[in-house]
């Protein structure tokens, strides 16, 4: 197969900061979205923090029917949509519809309406047996998981082969994957790629609460998401959306395409350890980083930057860190990792994609976004985190990883089109 | 990759668990005599709904199948899902030393349409009706689409590619066909297909809202396709899991190869517009036989859809004119799902073990309940038909718009 994927469009809604534009200002000022969950009242959860998306949907193009039919995620997942096939340059009109997939992820999907309307029909939580009168008219469409890809492939008029992944916290990741294994198997030519989620609401904060994965520094919003640094306490929940149009180059060659990157390789391996748990050797992501840099056919000392997923847990830095030395070796050392986790917060299913837009951007920009509110080092994360302040470096190939939920530990590795980097 | 081509998917074992049986010998004895379990739904909480008859899975007993450890963090889908996975691993012959030999060898792949329905309204009473702290600790791990995959992963020590389809009715076969891709890129053997339970009260008011869901209350009158009568779709628990390896794999360690997952395709036409589905469904079974290189007259049997809506029924029918040409008007069409329901993503993947087995036995199951076909269409009906069956055709379609063909190939000795 020589089929090569290209990176053409992107485009995003994440915290602090609607379209690329704000969010990679962002990512660059080291500020971070973090503060005090304002859509509902967090009194009562351990955890009360959140990085929220300041989103109106109207505002960014939505009509009042999308607005009503969407859930927040998929307004997320349309909006984004539109930025990237836009600054693709692609013309949707003139492509073989067939011939364009869409493969999106997401963690939780529907929750937020799922739990929404639930409230209206059990009466507040009174009754098992529920009173399907009070339930509203689109119910059906968040208890579907796919209408995520649904609408938008139905936006954008893609025939193609359109999926929903369902990968926990590597959905996203996992979202641009396939997508790359589609237009590199010849099953597309076009795939607008992301992930979207929009997690914020009780049960999912409580569920996660009742296992103290979120931070609780309530009283300190701005500083709560603090990847390998020690005094970390668990994660900040977030929300956001990330579409990428993945085309195949000499495709997006054809048409003088702008192109990011490529997508070099993916792969996804299962630690098959503990639903949430992770090893401290991190096998199985260094495995999942190897596949994805054979793929690319690159050693693993041409990695000039890794995208963590950097939660701030402890558990995943001490995992992650762990996997990065086994995969790179001593090279570890010398380049360098970054969470912007500590920016947006974690928005579950929609934050690999997000991470992979970042990584599109540090290429495009040869800056890599620091790890905010990294102060004090723990002993055992010992690479350079680039803490608080981006840094300009020379990127030729770049690497992001997840781990999920389930165990999944994925990775995708980024680079310049060759002819770039001479 | 040049393995891509030469690596091809076998199917090496079937695990079921269904309305209709909860082995794949109860399964294909009841699937072959067309025995329809379709019956009133009795879960505590469903009784003022006006989805009266479903599919539901009685034979089951989880404490028997799962150890409590897997069975107190989980849901009924996942409940199935490792049942279903255990049984189709042993009908491979795949015990745990020989996965433990080689872990990164061995991935999962699901689909998933409904997620943990029953355990997660359980916690949102938990939460609304009490309190944030009376969320259980499995919440997080329990609800989410993910949730088989994962533990199948775990609980068998499974570190390969592992992947979830969170689907409409037809990513049964989407995850059949990424088990079958990820066999043909190097991965040995893959545990993959659906199961679902979404018949938990909560779960049920969420499908109110398609209107394709049939709500007459007679079990044999509620889901019968390519009839005048056709008046939607009865929903349904339970699935499959099979066993995708690579037919070297099995062929080295003796394994039978049962079938190969010879050819795949999906599109997308637009949630409901079932009409349009007619163009959706059509490329896809050419898409599938072209990777199968497969003529339409070799298909042998077709495993439809069969929505249950008038117009869906009809998109079928020309879809599969246009696709397989004067071949459509021969080939015999069989629906066996009009017997146990449709069970979102699980529908399809029961059809791939129907169809293993077919082949296997050279007999075609029939179509349950449906006997005055409106349509231009060999519909196997009332008994089922014996005949030589090489090579099967299964569609499926979704209500959230995807159009999905996968052609598999009848694999026995007389292949090699």
């Amino acid at each position: 197969m020589s089929r090569r994927v290209a990176v053409t469009g992107i485009g995003i809604v994440a915290p602090g900061g609607i379209g690329v534009p704000a969010f990679w200002d962002l990512l660059t000022s080291g500020r971070t979205a973090t503060r005090g969950i304002t859509f509902f009242d967090p009194s009562g959860l351990r955890s009360q923090i959140a990085a929220e998306c300041d989103f109106d949907p109207a505002a960014h193009g939505l009509d009042a029917e999308q607005i009503a039919r969407a859930d927040r995620y998929i307004q997320f997942a349309l909006v984004a949509g539109e930025e990237a096939i836009r600054d693709s340059g692609l013309d949707l009109a003139a492509e073989n519809p067939w011939r364009v997939g869409v493969s999106l992820g997401t963690a939780v999907g529907g929750t937020t309406r799922l739990e929404h309307d639930y409230v209206l029909v059990s009466h507040g939580g009174q009754r098992w047996d529920v009173d399907h009168r009070e339930a509203g008219p689109h119910l059906h469409r968040a208890f579907a998981p796919s209408t995520l890809a649904s609408a938008v492939a139905e936006r954008f008029e893609a025939r193609g082969p359109v999926q929903t992944v369902s990968t926990g916290c590597t959905s996203g990741l996992d979202a641009v994957g396939y997508a790359f294994h589609t237009i590199e198997e010849g099953r597309a030519d076009v795939c607008i790629a992301g992930a979207s989620d929009s997690p914020i609401s009780p049960i999912t904060m409580a569920c996660f609460d009742a296992i103290k994965a979120t931070s609780p520094s309530n009283d300190d919003p701005a500083h709560a998401s603090r990847p390998f640094d020690a005094d970390r306490n668990g994660f900040v929940m977030g929300e956001g959306g990330a579409v990428l149009v993945l085309e195949e180059l000499e495709h997006a060659r054809a048409r003088g395409a702008h192109v990011y990157c490529e997508i070099g390789g993916y792969a996804t391996f299962g630690n098959a350890y503990h639903m949430t748990g992770l090893t401290a050797e991190g096998l199985e992501m260094a495995r999942a980083i190897e596949d994805a840099l054979g793929q690319a056919r690159l050693d693993g000392t041409a990695i000039d930057y890794v995208n963590a997923h950097g939660s701030g847990t402890l558990q995943n830095d001490r995992h992650e860190t762990a996997a990065v030395k086994r995969a790179l070796g001593a090279h570890a050392y010398e380049t360098c990792m970054s969470s912007i986790k500590s920016m947006v917060g974690h928005s579950l299913g929609a934050i690999g994609a997000i991470e992979v837009v970042a990584c599109a951007l540090a290429l495009a920009h040869q800056v890599v976004p620091p790890t905010a509110n990294y102060e004090t080092p723990d002993p055992e994360c010992d690479l350079d985190y680039v803490p608080r302040v981006a840094r300009e470096r020379r990127l030729r190939n770049v690497l992001s990883v997840g781990s999920g939920f389930g165990g999944f530990q994925s990775a995708v590795v980024m680079t310049l089109p060759r002819e770039k980097t001479l | 990759m040049s393995a891509s081509h030469a690596r091809r998917a076998a199917v090496t074992g079937i695990g079921v668990v269904a309305p209709n049986g909860t082995s794949t010998d109860a399964f294909w004895k009841a699937t072959r005599e067309g025995v329809s379990v379709i019956d009133p739904i009795t879960r505590e909480g469903c009784e003022g709904m006006p989805l009266r008859v479903a599919g539901q899975v009685r034979d089951f007993d989880p404490p028997s199948a799962i150890e409590e450890r897997y069975l107190v963090q989980t849901d009924r889908f996942t409940h199935f899902a490792m049942a279903a996975a255990d049984r189709a691993l042993e009908e491979a012959g795949l015990g745990r030393a020989d996965t433990d030999a080689a872990p990164f060898s061995v991935g999962v792949v699901t689909a998933a349409g409904s997620g943990g329905g029953e355990f997660g309204q359980r916690e949102l009473q938990q939460l609304w009706g009490k309190g944030s702290r009376f969320v259980g600790p499995y919440q997080s791990i329990a609800w989410f689409y993910a949730a088989s995959t994962g533990q199948i992963s775990i609980r068998g020590g499974f570190k390969g590619p592992c992947g979830v389809i969170a689907a409409d009715e037809a990513g049964g076969l989407d995850a059949l066909a990424h088990a079958a891709r990820g066999v043909r890129r190097g991965t040995d053997v893959i545990v993959a297909g659906a199961t679902e339970a979404p018949l938990a009260p909560y779960s049920m008011v969420c499908q109110l809202g398609y209107e394709e869901l049939s709500t007459v209350a007679e079990p044999d009158r509620a889901y019968r396709p390519f009839t005048s009568a056709a008046c939607g779709f009865v929903p349904a628990e339970g699935g499959a899991m099979v066993v995708v390896e690579a037919e070297e794999s099995a062929r080295d360690r003796g394994a039978p190869v049962r079938a190969l997952v010879a050819g795949h395709a999906a599109t997308f036409t637009g949630a409901s517009r079932w009409e349009e589905s007619r163009q959706g469904l059509a490329r896809a079974i050419q898409g599938a036989l072209e990777e199968a290189g497969c003529a339409p007259e070799e298909i042998d049997v077709v495993f439809a859809d069969a929505l249950g809506v008038p117009e869906a029924d009809r998109a079928e029918v020309l879809a599969l004119a246009d696709a397989l040409g004067p071949h459509a008007g021969r080939v015999p069409v069989t629906a066996p799902k009009t017997g146990v329901g449709r069970g979102l993503a699980a529908a399809a993947v029961l059809d791939v073990a129907a169809a293993v087995l077919a082949m296997e036995q050279g007999v075609l199951p029939p179509t349950p309940n449906v006997f005055d076909v409106c349509h231009d269409l060999d519909l196997v009906t009332g008994r089922a038909r014996a005949t030589e069956t090489r090579t099967a055709l299964v569609l499926s379609r979704g209500l959230m718009g995807s159009n999905s063909a996968l052609v598999l190939r009848r694999g026995a000795a007389d292949a090699s």
